[in-house]
């Protein structure tokens, strides 16, 4: 299932929230079209990492990123880099759906209409089927495109938000717990779904749940306290992992 | 103590805090209705006017003017003697004494009325008709029952003799109460019959819409750059709590500023809008930032995070995003701002808009009156008319007041947005 093309490269990571430093020295490779999951104990770094990926840290006034974060090669923790291509290749879902306040078609065409995507309306008509399609969410909403985002149900929220990052057509969709404000039904959904957006994405995703990081991805690293434990592909981190605290982890005896 | 006193206690707690809460709202509603009815019982009268019937025969002669007059030259004649000769058949009257006393119960603009109807009018030359002057303000409140009659001659400025001319008129019906137009379309005068809030209206609009144009632009974007793109540091905070002290600062102090900065350094014209748009834009500025930082605040971070995370810049995601959903609750902080500006007096005072200005404004430069200084200028006055217009002038500034109140509820309503 693995395979071994590079996508994202991270070396020597180290990241400070004022005084405080939140990731040591955090070596990482991610590879392209499978599903990376990052694991461990609440405040171990896991969301700080993604958020370096497409420099969503650069909000943070007193935030600090030194080391080297390479996307085929390209560095991106430079000051120089234009974060706004950086982030239309680098696609983020949040824990907590966050559609805007608009209509379910101008969640979606926002994003594209920004970065000039769609010079008609036709255009745009069809990056909203294909992005709402591939979020598995146009049958349910085809009737309605233009009612509030907001008021569809957590699950479909979520989803309306992963269209909307695919919207742009990424490379890398980054999903910091997205499952975390979900029931066990729209979990699964949303479990389908990436499995099925691993064929066109590279993803990485923060869990919680050491089940759903079984259940999508191919590779795991385990986070602790900042430094980065364990990487390895899935079914060696949780059948036979290297390091104590791995095992220790992943067996719930901390976190 | 026992488990069922304890509980009875409590109950009992509850209950007299319930009836504190409803006296305080009771006695509140209790002064309102009390305000409202004094103001509306002294001023509503201050809508009306009282007219004698005066027959005027718009004779060319007596106008001293050839046949087939043009408009400028009914604009040019001499209608005293026209006047006072109509006004000399309402009674019979013999003696200086007795026909000054009878010109006297009308208003001293009798002449230009009589003028402005003609010219208005110019089909009556040559014919006669019916006008209804307005009575001057003794009249005015003795026929609105404001006016001590019973009192002894020498202590009246209405004398038995015109008492007389009055009660014969009434008699003739000659003597009617008709919507006080004068009241929003005239300047201020020294006869409350003559005076009206044309001018304080003007003034106050051009007031407002200066202090409008000046603070509304500033605050959103001092608003929008302190709480979106500025550095959160010692400087930002020092600007943060100024800010709100300024808004705490008394009116007057602002006042001064306007006399000492705009009319000392840079000699802006004394008792005009401009000046008084400037000083209460200054005083209303930090009145409308605060409100609109407030609700830029509760914009949720949720949302600027997912417009930066599809690829929005700084600008794009508070532009497109957070300034939409802080709109209701800024204009209302706006209007609100306003409304107290609206309201304002004591800086007004200090630059000037005391004085007693007749004309009413064309352009902000115009020396000009506004409401409440109207009100203010009105309640110091001694004649019986002034207090109807002071309670009348109050009227229309609180139903200003109250119709700003109610946009801004309605737009906060409206536009709410829940998430």
């Amino acid at each position: 299932m693995t395979n071994n093309k590079l996508k994202i490269k991270a070396n020597n990571l180290n990241v400070y929230y004022g005084e405080k430093q939140a990731l040591f020295n955090v070596n990482l490779d991610i590879h392209s079209k499978e599903v990376t999951a990052l694991i461990g104990p609440s405040g171990c770094g896991k969301s700080t990492f993604i958020r370096c990926i497409n420099r969503m840290n650069d909000v943070i006034d007193i935030c600090k990123i030194e080391g080297s974060i390479k996307i085929d090669g390209n560095e991106i923790i430079d000051k120089d880099v234009d974060v706004v291509s950086l982030r239309e290749k680098v696609g983020m879902v949040f824990q907590k759906p966050n559609p805007f306040p608009k209509s379910i078609y101008d969640n979606i065409s926002y994003g594209p209409s920004i970065h000039g995507l769609a010079e008609k309306k036709v255009d745009m008509d069809i990056i909203v089927e294909n992005s709402l399609k591939k979020a598995a969410l146009w049958n349910e909403v085809k009737d309605r495109l233009h009612e509030a985002g907001t008021g569809l149900s957590g699950g479909q929220q979520q989803r309306l938000c992963i269209a909307r990052a695919i919207s742009v057509n990424p490379e890398v969709i980054l999903m910091d717990e997205p499952c975390s404000a979900l029931d066990p039904i729209a979990t699964a959904k949303i479990e389908e779904l990436i499995d099925e957006l691993k064929k066109s994405y590279t993803i990485v995703i923060v869990t919680h749940s050491m089940s759903q990081a079984v259940r999508v991805s191919q590779r795991t690293g385990f986070f602790h306290l900042g430094k980065i434990i364990e990487v390895d592909t899935t079914e060696k981190i949780f059948k036979n992992p290297g390091n104590k605290m791995t095992q220790d982890y992943i067996t719930g005896r901390f976190g | 103590m026992n488990k069922e006193k304890r509980l009875k206690k409590r109950y009992n707690a509850e209950k007299r805090f319930r009836l504190y809460g409803l006296t305080s709202v009771m006695m509140a509603i209790f002064f309102v209705i009390f305000l409202i009815n004094v103001i509306f019982s002294k001023g509503s009268s201050a809508f009306l006017k009282t007219t004698i019937d005066l027959e005027v025969n718009f004779n060319l002669e007596t106008l001293d003017l050839d046949n087939n007059p043009t408009q400028k030259n009914l604009e040019d004649a001499e209608y005293y003697d026209l006047a006072i000769d109509s006004i000399l058949n309402v009674y019979s009257v013999t003696g200086l004494k007795e026909e000054k006393a009878l010109i006297n119960l009308f208003s001293p603009d009798y002449e230009y009325e009589i003028r402005n109807f003609l010219i208005k009018n110019p089909d009556f030359i040559n014919k006669k008709t019916i006008l209804k002057l307005t009575a001057s303000d003794d009249i005015d409140q003795l026929h609105k029952g404001n006016y001590p009659r019973h009192l002894p001659e020498d202590r009246r400025r209405i004398n038995n003799f015109q008492l007389k001319i009055y009660d014969s008129l009434l008699e003739q019906n000659k003597i009617d109460k008709i919507f006080n137009a004068y009241l929003f379309k005239k300047g201020d005068s020294r006869n409350p019959e003559l005076a009206g809030i044309g001018g304080a209206l003007v003034g106050s609009f051009f007031t407002i819409v200066i202090t409008l144009l000046l603070s509304f632009p500033i605050a959103i974007f001092a608003s929008i750059y302190l709480e979106e793109f500025a550095p959160k540091n010692k400087i930002t905070d020092f600007i943060e709590i100024n800010i709100n002290n300024l808004a705490a600062v008394p009116s007057i102090v602002f006042g001064l500023l306007g006399l000492g900065i705009l009319l000392g350094t840079f000699h802006l014209p004394r008792s005009t809008p401009l000046v008084a748009g400037i000083t209460l834009a200054l005083m209303t500025l930090p009145r409308i930032i605060i409100p609109c930082r407030a609700s830029l605040k509760a914009v949720p971070p949720s949302i600027r995070e997912g417009a930066l995370a599809i690829g929005a810049s700084k600008v794009q995601s508070v532009m497109h995003h957070v300034v939409p959903l802080a709109i209701p609750g800024t204009l209302s902080g706006t209007i609100i701002g306003l409304a107290q500006a609206l309201g304002e007096t004591a800086p007004l005072i200090l630059i000037g808009m005391v004085a007693f200005v007749v004309d009413i404004p064309s352009i902000p430069t115009d020396p000009s009156a506004s409401l409440p200084v109207q009100v203010y200028l009105w309640s110091e006055q001694a004649e019986r008319g002034f207090v109807e217009k002071t309670s009348a002038t109050i009227m229309v500034l609180l139903s200003f007041l109250i119709t700003l109140n109610f946009i801004a509820v309605y737009l906060r309503q409206k536009f709410e947005r829940k998430w």
